[in-house]
């Protein structure tokens, strides 16, 4: 359906000075940073730092308080972007009252594309042995795989997937992050969030969030030597201890400033 | 908003449906029994189920109706299948319209299986046509989905959603004119009424039971709750919203 974006030149996401205020708390605080097209971003942080926040405003679903998010081009939720941006939530939102190819077809004529589309993406995830089960009757892990591939039709350019690797088992979890890598590699640009700081080795670079904040723009190696970490528990810990004394620790291993 | 959206919409909404066997038999079996019972009760009492029960059987329907499309909005609401619907390329009109099509043709079977019963074996009769009175409890029912859609919105919770159908259907149902007739309210109540859809809808089958012929007021009623109809729909559509706080 879409075409990749073709300029490398243009990120494929910049997001500038966002703000989201939610009640009397800052859920997203002066964020800035851009996603390079093709390139798999890991969104680490505890839950409630405001990753699911800053993900629904990528995607356009959050009235934002200040800031401006852009992608490909256009403004985040602008109708242009409806068939080229692909969007995960992090509870399942698929229906439980019908089957598997019953959903995806639904999705699929939505999106104007074929029926050969939602057998390819049951293959990505793996899928093809329960297409014809009731969603409502499906693992939670199953139910989130029906739900990743429904943001798998169409082939977007940008994917935004808030913890979709969550309550797997490992095999299933190496399958899905090698399948991001290839849809990285054939230039589709993903931001996958997770708050299993683990999963930050599978990631091309890392965005590392706290409190609204982005602690670190950084790769799985750089955050490793500059925090002087065995591991990214104690990498992030790290992290946080160096931002609460305001050391200013702050590792930046991408080019792009925060 | 194109047919191909909304189709699947609708196709979507009745294959869920088809999956819930006993929502199904539920949604005929209940105004189908309900008319039973009116007809049994009112059965050796001269003309009053011929009074009673055509204007009954446009009010059954709406009210299932509007139970089963609140709850089935408000769990699109709160599931999130509606925001991932309104990020891809839909319009809300797409949504709105496809409920109110696989409803619709629920309510047609709904109505033509009751009106059935109500004009065979419960021996009912109207001066008006019959046909009619199918096409205005088809239209009631089609009126019970576009509130549920649209009331729906003010609720977060299914224990909400369904405390919706006393507090806007009950109320509708003590002034439209099958308790007391309308012009015998009191007069700031007969005023009331008049900004009821349900009032247009009883008076519409008022008509057909008493007139023989189709009257002005008969169409009159039918327009207004076409428009109430149409108007639910459309506030129900700026219910949906694309981005949220």
């Amino acid at each position: 359906m879409t075409t990749q974006a073709p300029v490398s030149a243009a990120p494929a996401a910049r997001v500038e000075h966002l703000t989201v205020v939610r009640g009397c708390t800052h859920a997203v605080d002066d964020v800035s940073f851009e996603l390079e097209t093709g390139t798999l971003v890991g969104l680490l942080g505890p839950s409630g730092c405001g990753k699911t926040t800053l993900m629904r405003s990528l995607v356009g679903t959050q009235v934002v308080s200040s800031g401006t998010v852009t992608l490909l081009g256009e403004p985040a939720g602008s109708p242009r972007l409806r068939d080229r941006v692909g969007y995960v939530t992090q509870v399942p939102s698929v229906y439980g009252d019908l089957t598997v190819r019953e959903n995806l077809s639904y999705f699929a004529t939505v999106l104007g594309e074929s029926f050969e589309a939602v057998e390819l993406v049951l293959a990505d995830v793996d899928l093809c042995d329960h297409a014809a089960s009731m969603v409502g009757r499906l693992s939670g892990g199953e139910r989130a795989r029906v739900s990743l591939a429904t943001a798998l039709l169409g082939s977007p350019s940008i994917l935004v997937l808030d913890e979709p690797t969550v309550g797997l088992d490992p095999l299933l979890r190496r399958s899905l992050w090698s399948l991001f890598r290839r849809l990285a590699a054939a230039g589709t640009t993903l931001l996958v969030s997770s708050h299993v700081m683990d999963e930050a080795e599978r990631c091309e670079r890392l965005l590392l969030m706290r409190d609204g904040r982005i602690l670190a723009d950084t790769n799985p190696a750089g955050l490793l030597s500059s925090t002087a970490s065995e591991d990214f528990e104690s990498a992030f810990v790290a992290l946080i201890e160096g931002d609460v004394l305001g050391s200013g620790g702050v590792p930046k291993a991408g080019e792009e400033g925060l | 908003m194109t047919w191909r959206r909304t189709r699947a919409t609708a196709g979507r909404v009745l294959r869920q449906l088809r999956h819930d066997p006993r929502t199904l038999a539920l949604l005929v079996a209940v105004p189908a029994v309900l008319m039973g019972l009116l007809a049994w009760i009112l059965h050796g009492r001269d003309h009053d189920f011929d009074t009673f029960g055509p204007q009954l059987l446009g009010i059954f329907p709406l009210v299932v109706m509007f139970l089963v499309t609140s709850v089935a909005t408000l769990r699109e609401r709160t599931g999130g299948t509606l925001e991932r619907l309104l990020t891809m390329p839909m319009a809300k009109a797409d949504f709105v319209l496809g409920y109110a099509i696989a409803f619709g043709l629920a309510a047609i079977v709904q109505a033509l299986v009751v009106s059935g019963l109500c004009f065979g074996p419960y021996d009912m009769t109207v001066r008006g046509d019959a046909w009619l009175v199918v096409v205005v409890a088809v239209l009631d029912a089609l009126l019970g989905t576009a509130l549920g859609l649209s009331l729906s919105a003010l609720a977060t919770t299914e224990f909400q959603a369904v405390q919706f159908m006393p507090a806007f259907i009950l109320p509708q149902l003590l002034l439209c004119g099958i308790i007391v007739p309308r012009s015998e309210l009191p007069t700031i109540l007969h005023w009331v009424s008049y900004a009821l859809p349900m009032s247009y809808a009883v008076d519409a089958t008022q008509q057909l039971i008493t007139h023989a012929a189709v009257t002005t007021q008969f169409l009159v009623d039918v327009i207004v709750v076409g428009g109430f109809l149409v108007a639910a729909l459309a506030v129900g559509a700026t219910t949906l919203r694309r981005r949220t706080p």
